[in-house]
């Protein structure tokens, strides 16, 4: 799904989406995303009362459980401004999954729908909305590095969310992005997944961490907080030391050098 | 209330609340072509000579005058002490003509040779319908003088191609022979053959001459000037 | 051929048998290759992913178009087929359908019947059925050959010994084929099972086949095969007959193609397969060979429970190409036989628990990291991973109103999940509570526990961040 291509409005003012995993375990990821947003001159506003999109109940078939949390986030975004979400995958559930959530309420269907329309998965809100073009006046002198992106599922085949992470990270003129094998391949995490069935959680995490390694990269880099949880912890107890970093993190740490012209 | 009943009321009492239209096949198709390059007579004998080689089938161009000495060459380079056909096919003729050594007609029920058609029977020989270009596939309708067992049973299939009834695609030839038309009902058993038969069970390594024939032959009728 | 017990696992096991199944380096490798080489085949045959988008949109309407006229649909095929000769009965379940081809082979005092590739049949467990009536099945299908011979089932719906590598299958035959020496030449292999099948296929008096589409308007059984297995146990034996669930009809002979093309495309990667067998009538006056008579036996086991749902119908759109498993993380890890359900894998977690009940098959809409993948080859449109969180749903509640429950539903319900769920979106739903409970959280972070369930089996501890990035928000709106 193609999403704000391209704009002709750029908006002022955005609302941001943490996701429950930011916030509790990669607050940086969501500080650094802000930090994109306003340093393209866009005002970010974050409603406190914001908890979780709801997934995890969700997709673990509780449904109630998870409209009554959904129904909150609704309700948080009263103004016509776009939802930053740094996640594929909490965006997916926002976008795609809410207006199924309440069909039996026309009511609340529609407020979902009308939310949905206006979520972006924040690679795609910078690339296509706000059409951020950082090779005209970024030099991208920090060290050159090799990066392996490791795509979000839903990102990939829910939000086709894919390109957008690469096309951002072709902008970036000391950032040479490796493949992997089996790139497509799903990391293993799965949210409560990985808890239910964690020995077939742990064999896919375990390939698709050797897939990173065996890459050479020097770092990795995920839109998806949750991937990019599972990949370091699983990295982290093999003993191996690859960093790996948030999309925005990586991004706000190549774009804040001293050749930074903007 | 019978088994059959209880589904059907079953099936009856689920919900409708999509009515899909019936789908529009050959409208599809013909979109498609639109968007393809089109593909004349040799295109089409190329693509199915390519297809079918991909297919481990052989495909050797000949004419009216000369297919019937070509497949008798064949048979003597192949070692084929046993040649099974069907009579009474426009093609027959020629073939009875040809001096093939140990030609052998299929004119019995199987039930009271099918030992001797499984164990001494080298070769078959079936005329084909037509064929099919984009995937190379040849179009076979066994019948009261070609039976089913012609082209499977016998460990060597060589067929009889007109190139002029090489079909684009497998919709193409369904709606140019009029298959299931009033015309044209379906025979007992229709068949789309592309290739020797086929395994890849075991460890998804292709083996050739799975149950039935280990090779097939195509003589692929053509004009002089085709060849 | 003597059976040998049935080395079958219960679906109801599946979570206790993952350990084990991804522990075994033989059957992660063979698994491994064998879908790598699937998925590569697939995908070159798919270049122009806007064209597969137009051939799969085609694909689904086909399906749910019939789908949507299945009663009409069923009741045309069986007056066509009956105007053809063709005999049609109709089977609740597997024992009824068993007992429908028992009484068929016994009324031709058949002692062997040859059976080509059918998944019907192992979801019926046909095999059993026959043994106990002194007949026997054997499946002549090279895949289904060796794991018959070595007392398994099929480990992947159209790669039935894809477990297993061709040393276990060069001993196996050593072992249990009278005659044949060791060899680990593939083609070798192939011939011995040659020899010995054609053997049977001229002694068996009845043959069994699967039906990959029934065409109702000409009365048209269609197989799709590489072997000649398929077109043998059709066409030697005196008698045929063929077993299909009640979901592979369609219309018209021209609902076919599509369907067919990318069948095999999505499932081996093959433009089209060596056989299309499309069978209309049983042997006709006249004619020198066929089967002199020709039965198809129609079942339900539980399509009906999930025709009787819109969205759990869409289940039934599926035409058995098996491109789901080949692209699925899970099945990829586990293997086919870990599922414990004739059809594994994707396609089988959201079959299954219609055919088996829920009671037996919860866990299996569990074992999916709902990555998508199945869904995105899936080449008639099946939304897997919605069904599987509708199907987790089915499994640990009780039906809404409105909706009649499956079998075994609310199977996996737990007052312990409940509360924990209830818990969390007591939470989740208040953010007061919410903040203050992740706040405590980032100030007990020097007491993260070393062991966190499933977790920690792989992985280093989760450790909350030392501020939430809601506190640091409002410590940045305060300053």
């Amino acid at each position: 799904m193609q999403r704000g291509t391209p704009s002709d409005q750029r908006p002022t003012d955005v609302y941001f989406f943490a996701t429950c995993l930011v916030d509790l375990f990669c607050p940086e990821a969501g500080m650094d995303a802000i930090a994109l947003l306003e340093r393209e001159g866009v005002a970010v506003h974050f409603p406190q009362d914001q908890t979780c999109c709801g997934q995890p109940a969700y997709t673990s078939g509780f449904a109630d459980q998870a409209r009554s949390v959904a129904l909150k986030q609704i309700q948080l975004f009263p103004n016509d401004w776009p939802v930053i979400v740094p996640s594929g995958s909490c965006a997916g559930m926002m976008r795609n999954d809410y207006p199924r959530l309440f069909a039996d309420q026309p009511e609340l269907q529609a407020q979902a729908r009308a939310l949905a329309g206006r979520v972006f998965e924040l690679a795609e809100f910078l690339l296509n909305v706000l059409q951020v073009k950082w090779n005209e006046r970024v030099q991208d002198r920090s060290e050159p590095v090799t990066v392996a992106v490791h795509t979000s599922c839903t990102a990939r085949r829910e939000m086709g969310t894919y390109e957008h992470v690469h096309a951002l990270l072709g902008q970036l003129a000391g950032v040479k992005v490796v493949t992997q094998e089996r790139e497509a391949e799903c990391c293993g995490f799965g949210g409560t997944f990985s808890l239910k069935l964690p020995a077939i959680s742990a064999a896919i995490s375990d390939d698709k961490a050797d897939a990173i390694k065996a890459s050479g990269a020097q770092s990795y880099v995920s839109a998806d907080c949750g991937c990019l949880l599972n990949i370091r912890h699983t990295l982290e107890k093999r003993g191996d030391a690859l960093p790996g970093k948030h999309l925005a993190t990586f991004l706000r740490e190549r774009l804040s050098t001293p050749d930074d012209k903007s | 209330m019978s088994a059959r009943e209880r589904i059907l009321r079953r099936l009856r009492a689920a919900p409708q609340s999509l009515a899909p239209l019936p789908p529009d096949v050959c409208g599809f198709y013909a979109a498609e072509r639109k968007r393809s390059a089109g593909d004349d007579r040799t295109q089409r004998i190329a693509r199915f000579c390519g297809q079918m080689a991909g297919w481990h089938g052989e495909v050797i161009p000949v004419t009216r005058g000369s297919w019937a000495q070509t497949l008798r060459q064949l048979c003597i380079a192949k070692k084929v002490g046993s040649l099974l056909y069907g009579r009474n096919t426009p093609y027959a003729k020629v073939l009875e003509d040809a001096g093939i050594g140990g030609l052998t007609p299929y004119d019995r029920p199987v039930d009271v040779w099918k030992t001797d058609l499984f164990r001494d029977i080298d070769a078959g020989f079936t005329t084909t319908r037509g064929a099919i270009a984009e995937t190379g596939t040849l179009i076979v309708w066994p019948d009261a003088n070609e039976p089913r067992l012609l082209s499977l049973v016998p460990p060597i299939h060589f067929a009889l191609l007109d190139a002029d009834q090489l079909h684009g695609t497998l919709i193409e030839a369904m709606t140019a022979q009029g298959w299931g038309a009033a015309a044209t009902p379906m025979p007992s058993n229709a068949l789309l053959i592309s290739g020797p038969s086929k395994t890849s069970d075991i460890q998804v390594t292709v083996a050739y001459g799975a149950h039935g024939p280990k090779e097939l032959i195509v003589l692929l009728l053509v004009g002089e000037g085709e060849l | 051929m003597a059976v040998s017990e049935l080395k079958f696992v219960p679906a109801s096991e599946f979570k206790q048998r993952t350990g084990a199944a991804v522990a075994d380096p033989h059957l992660r490798r063979s698994f491994r290759t064998a879908m790598d080489y699937l998925m590569a085949k697939r995908a070159a045959q798919f270049p122009d992913s806007a064209a597969l988008e137009r051939q799969r949109a085609l694909a689904e309407h086909i399906r749910k178009y019939s789908l949507s006229r299945l009663p009409d649909l069923l009741e045309q095929l069986e007056r066509q087929l009956t105007a053809n000769g063709i005999q049609v009965h109709w089977a609740e379940n597997g024992e009824q359908a068993n007992a429908i081809i028992v009484g068929i082979a016994k009324a031709h005092a058949a002692k062997l019947m040859v059976k080509g590739k059918s998944m019907v049949s192992e979801e019926t467990e046909l095999n059993a059925a026959m043994e106990a009536a002194g007949i026997e099945a054997l499946e002549c299908d090279m895949g289904e050959y060796i794991v018959q011979l070595d007392g398994e089932k099929p480990s992947h719906i159209i790669m039935p010994a894809i477990h297993k590598t061709k040393q276990q299958i060069a001993k196996l035959f050593a072992e249990k084929v009278p005659g044949a020496s060791y060899t680990e030449s593939v083609d070798e292999l192939i011939g011995i099972g040659r020899a010995l099948l054609r053997e049977k296929f001229m002694s068996a008096e009845i043959g069994l086949s699967g039906v990959n589409f029934a065409v109702a308007e000409t009365g048209t059984l269609c197989l799709v095969e590489n072997e000649g297995n398929g077109r043998m146990c059709t066409s030697v034996p005196d008698v045929h007959v063929a077993i299909t669930g009640i979901e592979k009809v369609v219309e018209k002979l021209e609902h076919v193609p599509p369907l067919f093309g990318l069948l095999t495309r999505s499932a081996t990667g093959q433009a089209i397969t060596t056989y299309f067998n499309m069978i209309s009538r049983r042997r006709q006056p006249g004619e020198r060979d066929g089967p002199k008579e020709v039965h198809l036996v129609l079942l339900d086991n539980g399509r009906t429970q999930a025709y009787a749902d819109e969205q759990l119908r869409t289940t039934l759109q599926c035409i058995r190409c098996g491109a789901c498993m080949n692209h699925c993380p899970v099945y990829t890890r586990v293997g086919g036989h870990a599922y414990g359900t004739t059809y594994p894998g994707p396609i089988g977690e959201i079959f299954s628990p219609h055919s088996m009940g829920l009671a037996t098959t919860h866990a299996l809409p569990t074992a999916s990291t709902l990555c998508g993948a199945c869904a995105e080859v899936c080449p008639v449109k099946i939304p897997i991973p919605e069904l599987l969180i509708r199907l987790r749903g089915d499994a640990t509640h009780p039906a809404s109103p409105g909706h009649a429950p499956l079998a075994g539903q609310g199977a996996a319900a737990s007052l312990l999940m409940n509360v924990v769920w209830g818990a969390w979106a007591t939470v989740y739903s208040r953010p007061a509570l919410y903040r203050a409970v992740t706040w405590l959280a980032t100030r007990l972070r020097a007491l993260t526990p070393p062991i966190q369930s499933g977790w920690t089996r792989s992985r280093t501890p989760l450790k909350a961040a030392r501020r939430t990035l809601h506190e640091e928000l409002a410590r940045r709106r305060g300053k």
